[in-house]
């Protein structure tokens, strides 16, 4: 990379007195602001409930509730790559089934496979469902929505034809694979951590790498993304890869946390990812969000869930406000790209 | 929905055709994918046809009344759906929350039967106002506000369905009067065809009719190609996508009545998950995601071929939820077919047509 | 006149040697020859349409030509996309600026170069410093870490520069840079391009201001119909011998509008304001006249014909139908009482590229076809074939998605649609733009038989020979305000650039 060293001659007198640039972009502080916010919902519903009945915040219940969030952190954090350009992956629950159904047989037939091996399998084998969307997308030309609700009824399709009927219990899978699931470090659960593991890596990615970046660069302005020499069509592809081996690892961590399996697992779940992503700030058409948001949005959404049942509220008020929390969450995002907008156009001024 | 997509096809201008070559050899990329797609409908009617017959001769119990009766009226529900559906794909937008506006309906008509002494016939008019309320709601989200179809109908995807479980929680309502939910499942006398399929048949024909003759329909397509040239061409586009919503959230309302009737339960669950066969149905049809093509014999026949393919496989005894497979088989190849053969023969006419190949 | 060859005082960097490039059966460029010297600004004029816009394309590797060379060096250039332009150190600046909304100033300079630190990192901290310098050396003041969405053209044309000044481009192509800019930001742009020749690189410029073509550039290439006509010294070159190039034929013969009877004022425009983009635009029609608005691109006159239709809203004025007030914000009821608007951008903003010729010819008039509220039978095929007829559209058959069609018969379609509508006032946008001369001359032809029968006819145009041959007077606007007024007899070449050019307001 290199800057031409200006002429001085024709550089007119004033530096820039301009910003420290080690301070954070307007944008940056922005996302920030949505990432604070979500964080302070969250504290206050659990300040909420913990003040009605305060066994809200027992070591047994924060336990569940990271465990409870855990699969869906990874499944939005693996969207939000897919949702920064552009595209929304609707196949990650059958690509989580799926696998969860393949892990359990794995062990049914070969019961001495080491836990490790499962997991990498597992992760092969998501990701080899998103190569199939991404082929697919690539050839179709057609918006990832109608490729991955094709390969949503596909993958589950496959997952029924093998299962046929079957369940995989507990019983069938080894203990050492089993105590992944409910084991803890310090009180936290295993599968937290790799949740946790899951969004620092790739939310980091996302902001400190140059094809991270171009992810959003693509969804942001895929014409002019082309423009300056991205390869649009191979990030993309990767993109897809990238969520099914996510939506993979999500498969067989569930196997391990719930042990019994059927062909129906995760069914219905790619719409809860979708509405953490959007809850998160991640914008469904793309150009922004981070990984931190998704996965706050995930915890959020399955907080209120416990929230409702040590409230007192019906649990069945659950998912309604679920939805009125995306409806909120979009509309406001909308709200602040328009004050943004606006003060924007104000500083737009440049010194002459 | 029409938002530029990443995949989206090369500006049409870098691809047009001489008009004068028209024509066998003429016919480039563009005239390629259009063919393809303009003979969709007769693609898919032609399979609709195979498979019915493959299934008659092969399958046993399939062409029976009594199997025809219960295939239609599984269609009832997914046919009428698809109706609006293919109106609001074709002017470049979605609603997901199609199905659970059904079951809101359902549950608030069983709601209503149980608390309220009004008469049924009330209140199924009504539960049809409802959806068109509940409609209206998307409306304002998407035309009032700006947002985006998609995520506004996840939105309310998860909040229909949150408030339908709401209202009756995990109880369901099954005492409604026998002769109507008798009503709902009866045929047509001397025939096995149910007389649910009566109104259905009627609204195809008036969607068919606002889609493919009146100068609204004609907007539909223009707005869902290029809104700005149906803006300028004087076209309200947000109004009309807004009464869209509407008319997609009333006929939820009557879906709401059929389910609750026929199978004689308001629940909370009822026609969970319905919205994304609505969708593959419509796609399958040749509706374009994009927006701007398709019609309604194509989605009419889409939906009837699913319907075919998967009573004939299930009386074949394949496991009713592996049946997926056909469904989402169906729906990639519908798009990615055409799009390839498209392409194939725009690359072997470009290759006739310069000796030198063209990068990009 | 031969190519390239006054005077050449050093071994050219970049050489286009026959280039074509045809999209359908539109020939854009045809065999074009183009020769940039190191340390040396060069010119490239033409009309609208005359493929300028596509060679720039084809340096920036987003075209590949049909036929013709490019080397670079004297070494063959291929460019397989913009990722090989800008390894060969070549920058393109476009008309319309291509950024990314959502990221940071410093980001879309960056994109794809981003200075790294350990683990090949992103440095935010170096490349906000980097960005900051770069606006240093442009002398202006942009926040590098603000996201680019809201920034104002003139804004996003610097950061372009910034990104082109960032990868020491050794060949820098600028697309109309300064239609959104004001003086001193032009002056601060060709100072940055001035020490960029000094330092060896090669500058093309690709202007329709005479006045900064011959200020900054040391020759001038002039295209004409996508063919090259001429590359000569600025030095040995004068305004009126560019301008006769670009229009390269006898002005008179070519447009016939002949005198019609003025009737009753139908379009009455007072007090017009857009805040931004145009203040206080007066202006009347009547029937029977052509009335051309002419101006610089981003003049505003698209603008004043969008809001007049009804497309955009405007802060304050009023529009009159033959005296009665049109209601703001609808093309609807525009299109109701009588008006039409042919716009600017045909793909965009004309026709849906994807339906039938038919349906777009009818589609302004689909209301007023169907009987009982159906669109029933053959009344649009009726109605499609009368005008297509009347236009000698040349099209084989009406269910033709109309991008199959020539761009002059789109053009014609797109007249059909708005004739169709039985308009009192037609306002006419770019009526010729990018369609071949006979087209041309048939549309002049029609617009002129329009006046005779009565309707009031504003048209805009940036061809200067077109506005001087059709128009019964001439608007001339300049940065959104109509600093002239020209009656037939005062309208020439020189009166109208002068105007336009914001020096008639003096004159």
């Amino acid at each position: 990379m290199s800057v031409t060293a200006g002429a001085p001659e024709r550089v007119d007198g004033h530096p820039p007195t301009g910003p420290d640039p080690r301070r954070r972009g307007l944008a940056e502080r922005l996302l920030a602001v949505r990432e604070l916010s979500l964080l302070l919902a969250l504290a206050a519903l659990v300040l909420v409930t913990t003040l009605r009945n305060e066994r809200f915040l027992s070591g047994q219940s924060v336990k569940d509730l990271l465990l409870g969030c855990a699969i869906l952190v990874i499944l939005a954090v693996g969207q939000t790559l897919v949702i920064v350009t552009r595209n929304v992956d609707l196949s990650v629950g059958s690509i989580l089934g799926l696998v969860a159904f393949a892990t359990g047989s794995l062990f049914l037939a070969a019961p001495g496979t080491p836990w490790p091996v499962a997991l990498l399998l597992g992760v092969a084998l998501g990701a080899l469902c998103g190569v199939v969307n991404g082929g697919l997308i690539a050839v179709a030309k057609v918006p990832a929505l109608v490729i991955t609700l094709g390969t949503l009824y596909a993958f589950r399709g496959v997952d029924y034809y093998w299962a046929s009927g079957r369940q995989i219990n507990a019983a069938d899978m080894p203990r050492s694979f089993l105590r992944l699931g409910n084991q803890t470090v310090l009180g936290v659960p295993v599968l937290f951590l790799v949740a946790l593991v899951v969004v620092a890596v790739v939310g980091y990615y996302l902001r400190a790498y140059r094809s991270g970046r171009e992810l959003y660069a693509i969804g942001s302005e895929p014409a002019a993304a082309r423009l300056s020499g991205i390869p649009v069509g191979r990030r993309v592809f990767a993109v897809f890869v990238a969520n099914g081996a996510l939506a993979g690892l999500a498969g067989v961590l569930y196997a391990a946390r719930f042990g019994t399996l059927d062909a129906a697992a995760g069914t219905g779940l790619e719409l809860q990812v979708v509405a953490a992503a959007v809850v998160g700030g991640v914008a469904i058409f793309g150009g922004s969000g981070s990984a931190y948001g998704a996965a706050l949005g995930a915890v959020l959404l399955t907080t209120i869930g416990s929230s409702l049942a040590v409230l007192r509220i019906d649990p069945f008020w659950q998912q309604a406000v679920v939805g009125a929390l995306i409806l909120a969450a979009i509309g406001l995002d909308r709200l602040l790209a328009v004050r943004m907008a606006a003060r924007l156009r104000g500083r737009s001024a440049h010194g002459a | 929905m029409a938002h530029d997509s990443l995949y989206a096809a090369p500006p049409v201008g870098a691809e047009a055709e001489p008009p004068g070559a028209g024509g066998e050899r003429g016919a480039g990329r563009l005239a390629g994918l259009r063919g393809a797609l303009g003979s969709w409908d007769a693609a898919v009617v032609a399979a609709l046809v195979v498979a019915t017959l493959l299934a008659s001769a092969t399958v046993q119990n399939f062409a029976t009344g009594r199997n025809v009766q219960f295939l239609l009226l599984d269609l009832v529900p997914l046919a009428l759906l698809a109706l609006p559906m293919t109106l609001i794909v074709i002017t470049g937008e979605i609603d997901l929350s199609v199905a659970s506006t059904v079951g809101l309906c359902s549950t608030l008509m069983g709601q209503m039967w149980l608390s309220s002494g009004l008469s049924l016939e009330l209140i199924c008019v009504l539960v049809v106002l409802l959806g068109a309320v509940l409609g209206a709601f998307n409306g304002v989200f998407v035309t009032g506000f700006g947002l985006p179809s998609l995520a506004v109908t996840i939105g309310t995807l998860a909040l229909y369905r949150g408030l339908s479980f709401v209202v009756l929680g995990d109880q369901a309502v099954a005492d409604f009067p026998g002769d109507w939910t008798a009503a709902a499942v009866r045929s047509i006398p001397g025939t096995s065809i149910p007389v649910a399929v009566v109104p259905v048949l009627l609204l195809a024909l008036v969607f068919g009719v606002v889609l493919h003759a009146t100068p609204a329909g004609r907007a539909l397509y223009a707005m869902g190609n290029n809104d700005q040239a149906a803006t300028f061409a004087g076209v309200s586009v947000a109004r009309t996508k807004f009464w869209l919503f509407v008319a997609s959230g009333a006929v939820c309302g009557l879906v709401g009545v059929f389910w609750t009737l026929r199978y004689a339960s308001a629940r909370g669950d009822n026609a969970t998950g319905l919205e994304l066969t609505v969708v593959t149905a419509v796609l399958l049809g040749g509706v374009s995601i994009f927006g701007g093509r398709g019609g309604l014999i194509g989605v009419v026949a889409g939906v009837l071929l699913l319907g075919v393919l998967r009573n004939a496989l299930q009386l074949a005894d394949v496991d009713a939820n592996a049946l997926t497979i056909v469904t989402g088989a169906l729906l990639i190849a519908s798009v990615v077919l055409p799009n390839a053969v498209a392409d194939v023969r725009g690359r072997l006419h470009r290759r006739r047509q310069r000796a030198t190949p063209v990068a990009r | 006149m031969s190519p390239g060859a006054p005077g050449a005082d050093s071994a050219p960097l970049l050489v286009l040697d026959g280039v074509t490039k045809s999209f359908g059966a539109v020939a854009a460029l045809r065999g074009v020859h183009l020769e940039l010297h190191p340390g040396e600004a060069h010119a490239l004029v033409g009309e609208n349409g005359a493929g300028k816009s596509t060679l720039v394309k084809i340096l920036a590797g987003a075209h590949a030509p049909d036929t013709g060379r490019m080397t670079l060096d004297g070494q063959p250039l291929e460019l397989r996309g913009p990722a090989d332009a800008r390894a060969a150190g070549i920058a393109v600046i476009y008309q319309e600026p291509t950024l990314f909304p959502d990221l940071s100033v410093a980001e879309n300079i960056f994109m794809g170069r981003q200075p790294l630190r350990g683990l090949r990192r992103i440095d935010t901290a170096a490349m906000n410093r980097d960005a900051e310098r770069l606006f240093a050396r442009l002398g202006v003041r942009i926040d590098p870490a603000r996201p680019a969405r809201g920034l104002s053209i003139a804004d996003q044309q610097l950061v372009e520069i910034a990104k082109a000044l960032s990868f020491d481009a050794r060949i820098l192509v600028m697309d109309e840079p300064t239609a959104a800019l004001s003086g001193v930001e032009v002056e601060r742009l060709f100072g940055v391009a001035r020490s960029l020749c000094e330092r060896g690189a090669a500058v093309l410029f690709i202007s329709h201001r005479f006045d900064e073509v011959f200020d900054l550039c040391q020759r001038i290439t002039v295209l004409r119909d996508g063919a090259w006509v001429s590359s000569d010294r600025a030095a040995d070159l004068t305004v009126d011998e560019v301008v006769r190039r670009m229009v390269g034929r006898e002005v008179s013969s070519l447009y016939p509008k002949q005198d019609a009877p003025l009737r009753d004022t139908l379009l009455e425009v007072r007090g017009l304001t857009r805040a931004g983009v145009f203040s206080d635009v007066s202006f009347s029609v009547r029937g029977g006249e052509i009335v051309a608005l002419a101006g610089l691109v981003g003049a505003g006159r698209s603008e004043v014909a969008r809001a007049v239709f009804g497309v955009d809203r405007y802060d304050a004025g009023e529009v009159r139908v033959a005296g009665t007030v049109l209601p703001p914000g609808s093309p609807r009821k525009a299109i109701a009482a009588g008006m039409a608007l042919v716009p600017e951008d045909r793909r965009q903003q004309g026709l849906v590229m994807e339906l039938s010729v038919e349906r777009n010819a009818t589609l302004a008039r689909r209301r007023a076809l169907s009987r009982l509220g159906l669109l029933l039978g053959g009344a649009e095929r009726a109605e499609a074939r009368r005008w297509t007829r009347r236009l000698q559209v040349k099209t084989s058959r009406l269910t033709a998605p109309v991008a199959t069609l020539s761009g002059g018969n789109q053009q014609k379609v797109v007249l059909a649609k708005w004739l169709a509508t039985e308009p009192r006032i037609l306002i006419i946008d770019e009526p010729t733009r990018g369609i071949d001369v006979g087209t041309k001359a048939e549309v002049h032809r029609l617009l002129s038989e329009l006046a005779n029968e009565g309707l009031a006819i504003l048209m805009i145009s940036s061809e200067l020979p077109e506005v001087l041959g059709m128009a019964d007077r001439v608007l001339v606007m300049h940065e959104g305000r109509l600093v002239r007024e020209l009656p037939r007899a005062e309208a020439d070449e020189t009166s109208v650039m002068f105007a336009a050019t914001g020096q008639g307001a003096q004159a």
